[in-house]
């Protein structure tokens, strides 16, 4: 082991760079036409499917799998694509072992699922390799409709607002559309540049007007956009990340998860990104363990993720848990920060273990951190929005919220989980209702 | 190990498993290497008369049928008989015959339907020490278009007359090998009973085209730009070979007529099937071009451990279902059945029920958690289910015990057997003395 990978710090190129890009390589490779084949004929065709049921988007996953088996991939990417417009990002991050997969009756029978995931990933990567885009708008309805948050809720929702013929102009705080799939998962899951290709590809539809930079409550107002548009959709995503709560939270090398992900996930030289020796993770979900094992294939030495309940109640997948595993990061259950130590600069961090009501045991352990990830949750922020129902947007089941011809959907809005898929249905589920709503 | 050594006509085989005439058997290198590889016999394939032999295509020969994984299910060649030199294939039929004396060799003949074509060449098999010829009546494809093949197996009239030439002119046994392309197999197996042939072996190929060039608009194999029908075998066969075997063997005229069985053998329980339907010993071609020699030894064993398993020699399997190939009108009407669903071996897929209940008896209950039941008062005991069903043995008919209500009709479930023969709604019943 070289000096770069065990020198402290913060550090670029603790491996050399073809390592790092190896290991940021595609998490599920595409398959190839006979795999795609292969896989396709293990689909029994069930009857009012498992797979399909529990699929948030209710993709006729049996009939997709069908058209792939008989040789017409782009007429399976059609039947993806009319549920679920984001059908190529969903093939790559749905935690399918938790969806369609855990209930497919080849798991039941034999303990290995049809490959539902990666055969949708064949179908959608196909069409998309053609170039064509696969629906057409619908006449004009000279309705002009706002969609603030150009990530998977909003932009399913744009999406299926244009086609129904409607004018959307679609805006969001950062610089380039896509929400989480540009910045917040993981870059294995997501490689060549693929969530910027699709949504340029789902653009070709027309009629979306895409403003980039515009922030709700900087440089708009809810109010404003409600005068002027004849309705509003928000899919704002949460903006905070929630504190750690303890001393020491404010220490360098202290930061946000969701941060270094986009970071990361911006960067065009992952060999010249900088990264701890000691890396920990606070936090039990996805975006946990998408911290924990990039700092991990970027040459992190010792990366733990802690989380403060026990293992069953980890809101990352067992998949995902085991894929931090393989790569060598280290899961510490039922242990809450207690205190970040340094002088100026984390240096360790100290954990008390903890009971499952989270009561303190009085048993502590110190970890060395050169760097702490927070992942403990992210927060709705904004100032004039609907009505809440806990810390999200209250929204009924079509996705209208406490104000009329506003709508809402993805991790802002309440119910559902947040998942790139979950918030796909709900803003396609919004665009229909708004398109009802709005042509009486 | 059960003894597998057979007797066919009096041609002795370490066991049943022969080739069939086919590309397989169409020279010495392969016959060698198929003897070594365990096949009990082999029928060489097809020779012609002397002179120049004929051609084949020189574009695909062979079209196919697959099932999931592409395993393929059924095959079609468009080859003739041998293209190769009489004079070659009779000298290598007497060295390897010498090298193998304990292996079944008969050779497959076709030439002309006239007496002098026949009698010309069977001193010159006889001369190899070929312990026997199978006459091919049946090539469908090719040969049959200058009258020779199923040409000849299509006529009645013409198998009784060249069976009884090639007795005449030769005391090798005969085996007379019957196309399938007929309407009624009993009639040319007839004719070459009363020729004297000493078996007949079936089936030979089926017309058939396998596919079309959706591209090309044509059939396939295509041979630039046109295909013609070529001659269909493999697994997806045996069941129309299974009925035409069964068929000679249960017809009292024929009553002891050794068969040969041919027709999708691919396994030793295809084996059993035939044997157990009146066939002597089976012959195999697709199974052997599939996966090479080799399976012959997967036959083996399984044919073995199953005579083993049910304390029978060979000579006991041959036959022992023909007792039961009846005719529908004598299915016994009163044996009622309903279908089973073992829930711990279910897999909650649903084809059970979306078959029933869209082309069949809506007989299956689904619940909304995805339990399947059959309900009795509507399941007729069709069987659909328990073949769409993906999961071996999950779902079975059970018998309704004589007694019992059949909830369908309501009526308790008699316990004597009853055919259509005296069904009340038969207007041809035979009525009970009055």
């Amino acid at each position: 082991m070289d000096a770069k990978a065990l020198a402290p710090g913060i550090l670029p190129g603790r491996m050399d760079k073809a390592s790092i890009e190896a290991g940021f390589g595609d998490l599920h490779p595409a398959l190839d036409d006979h795999e795609a084949l292969v896989a396709a004929d293990r689909c029994y065709f069930c009857h009012d499917a498992p797979c399909a049921t529990a699929c948030p988007t209710e993709i006729d996953i049996p009939l997709f799998i069908r058209q792939i088996a008989t040789g017409t991939p782009e007429a399976a990417a059609r039947t993806i694509l009319s549920q679920n417009i984001f059908g190529g990002m969903c093939a790559r991050v749905c935690p399918t072992e938790t969806l369609c997969e855990e209930v497919c009756v080849r798991e039941t029978a034999e303990g290995k699922p049809v490959e539902i995931g990666r055969l949708q990933r064949y179908a959608t990567d196909r069409l998309m390799a053609q170039g064509v885009h696969p629906f057409e708008r619908d006449a004009p309805t000279g309705k002009r409709i706002a969609v603030v948050g150009a990530g998977p809720a909003g932009l399913s929702c744009a999406h299926r607002l244009a086609m129904m013929g409607h004018d959307v102009v679609l805006m969001d705080a950062r610089p380039k559309p896509g929400g989480l799939n540009e910045y917040g998962i993981a870059a294995y899951k997501s490689t060549e540049g693929f969530a910027a290709r699709e949504v340029d590809w789902l653009m070709q539809i027309g009629g979306i007007e895409l403003q980039g930079g515009v922030a709700l409550g900087r440089d708009v107002t809810l109010d404003a956009l409600r005068e002027s548009y004849d309705a509003v959709f928000l899919g704002i995503g949460l903006g905070a990340v929630n504190a750690l709560g303890v001393a020491g939270d404010d220490k360098d090398g202290v930061t946000d998860a969701v941060e270094f992900i986009a970071e990361l996930r911006q960067a065009s030289d992952l060999a010249a990104l900088p990264v701890g020796r000691d890396v920990v993770v606070i936090g039990g979900g996805m975006t946990a363990v998408d911290a924990a094992v990039q700092a991990k294939l970027l040459g992190a030495l010792n990366v733990t993720i802690v989380y403060r309940r026990s293992r069953d109640r980890m809101a990352a997948s067992v998949y995902e848990q085991e894929l931090a595993a393989a790569k060598g990061v280290r899961i510490i259950c039922s242990a809450s920060p207690v205190a970040v130590h340094g002088n100026g600069a984390v240096r360790e961090i100290e954990f008390e273990f903890t009971g499952d009501d989270l009561s303190p045991t009085g048993e502590r352990f110190r970890l060395p951190a050169d760097q702490v990830f927070r992942a403990i949750g992210q927060t709705l922020a904004g100032e004039g929005l609907p009505e809440l129902v806990g810390r999200k947007i209250g929204v009924d089941g079509t996705g209208r919220t406490s104000l009329a011809g506003v709508w809402a959907g993805g991790d802002c809005a309440s119910g559902g989980d947040d998942l790139t898929v979950t918030a796909v249905a709900e803003g396609r589920d919004a665009a229909e209702d708004m398109h009802a709503s709005l042509m009486g | 190990m059960a003894d597998l050594t057979s007797d066919f006509v009096g041609i002795k085989s370490p066991n049943p498993f022969w080739l069939a005439s086919a590309p397989p058997t169409d020279k010495e290198y392969n016959v060698r290497r198929a003897y070594e590889a365990g096949w009990g016999g082999v029928v060489w394939k097809t020779l012609g008369e002397a002179g120049p032999p004929v051609v084949n295509v020189n574009g695909p020969r062979y079209g196919a049928i697959w099932g999931a994984d592409r395993r393929l299910l059924g095959l079609n060649n468009i080859e003739l008989i041998t293209d190769r030199p009489l004079e070659v294939n009779l000298r290598e039929i007497k060295s390897v015959k010498r090298d193998y004396p304990d292996r079944a060799l008969v050779v497959s003949l076709m030439v002309p339907c006239t007496e002098d074509a026949w009698k010309a060449i069977l001193p010159l098999v006889e001369e190899t020490g070929a312990d026997g010829v199978e006459l091919n009546f049946g090539c469908p494809h090719g040969m049959s278009e200058r009258g020779m093949g199923s040409a000849v197996g299509q006529v009645p009239e013409y198998i009784e007359m060249v069976t009884r030439w090639v007795k005449q002119h030769s005391r090798m046994p005969c085996i007379v090998k019957l196309t399938p392309n007929i309407t009624d197999i009993r009639k040319p197996a007839m004719a070459a009973h009363a020729g004297g042939a000493d078996a007949v072996s079936l089936i030979n190929t089926i017309n058939s085209i396998t596919s079309v060039d959706l591209d090309l608009f044509a059939p396939e194999p295509t041979i630039d730009g046109k295909g013609a029908h070529g001659g269909y075998c493999g697994p997806a066969v045996k069941p129309i070979a299974l009925n035409m075997v069964s068929e000679i063997a249960r017809a009292p005229e024929m009553a002891g007529l050794p068969i040969s069985g041919i027709g999708g053998v691919t396994t030793w329980k295809d084996a059993a099937e035939f044997l157990a339907l009146g066939a002597g010993n089976v012959q195999v071609c697709t199974a052997a071009m599939t996966y090479g020699f080799k399976v012959v030894q997967e036959m083996i064993s399984g044919l073995s451990q199953y005579l083993d398993e049910k304390e029978m020699v060979l000579s006991d399997l041959v036959g022992r279902a023909v007792p039961n190939v009846s005719d529908w009108q004598h299915l016994n009407l009163n044996y009622i059945a309903k279908a089973k669903i073992d829930q711990e071996a279910c897999i909650k897929c649903g084809r059970c029920y979306a078959a029933c209940e869209d082309t069949s008896h809506q007989a299956i209950a689904m619940s909304d958690d995805r339990v399947f039941s059959v309900k009795d008062e509507e399941c007729v005991a069709c069987n659909l289910c328990v073949n769409v069903c993906p999961i071996e043995g999950c779902i079975t008919m059970e018998r309704v015990a004589p007694g019992a209500t059949d909830l369908r009709t309501g009526k308790s479930v008699p316990a004597e057997p009853a055919d259509w023969t005296v069904h009340p709604n038969n207007p041809m019943a035979v009525k009970a003395a009055e």
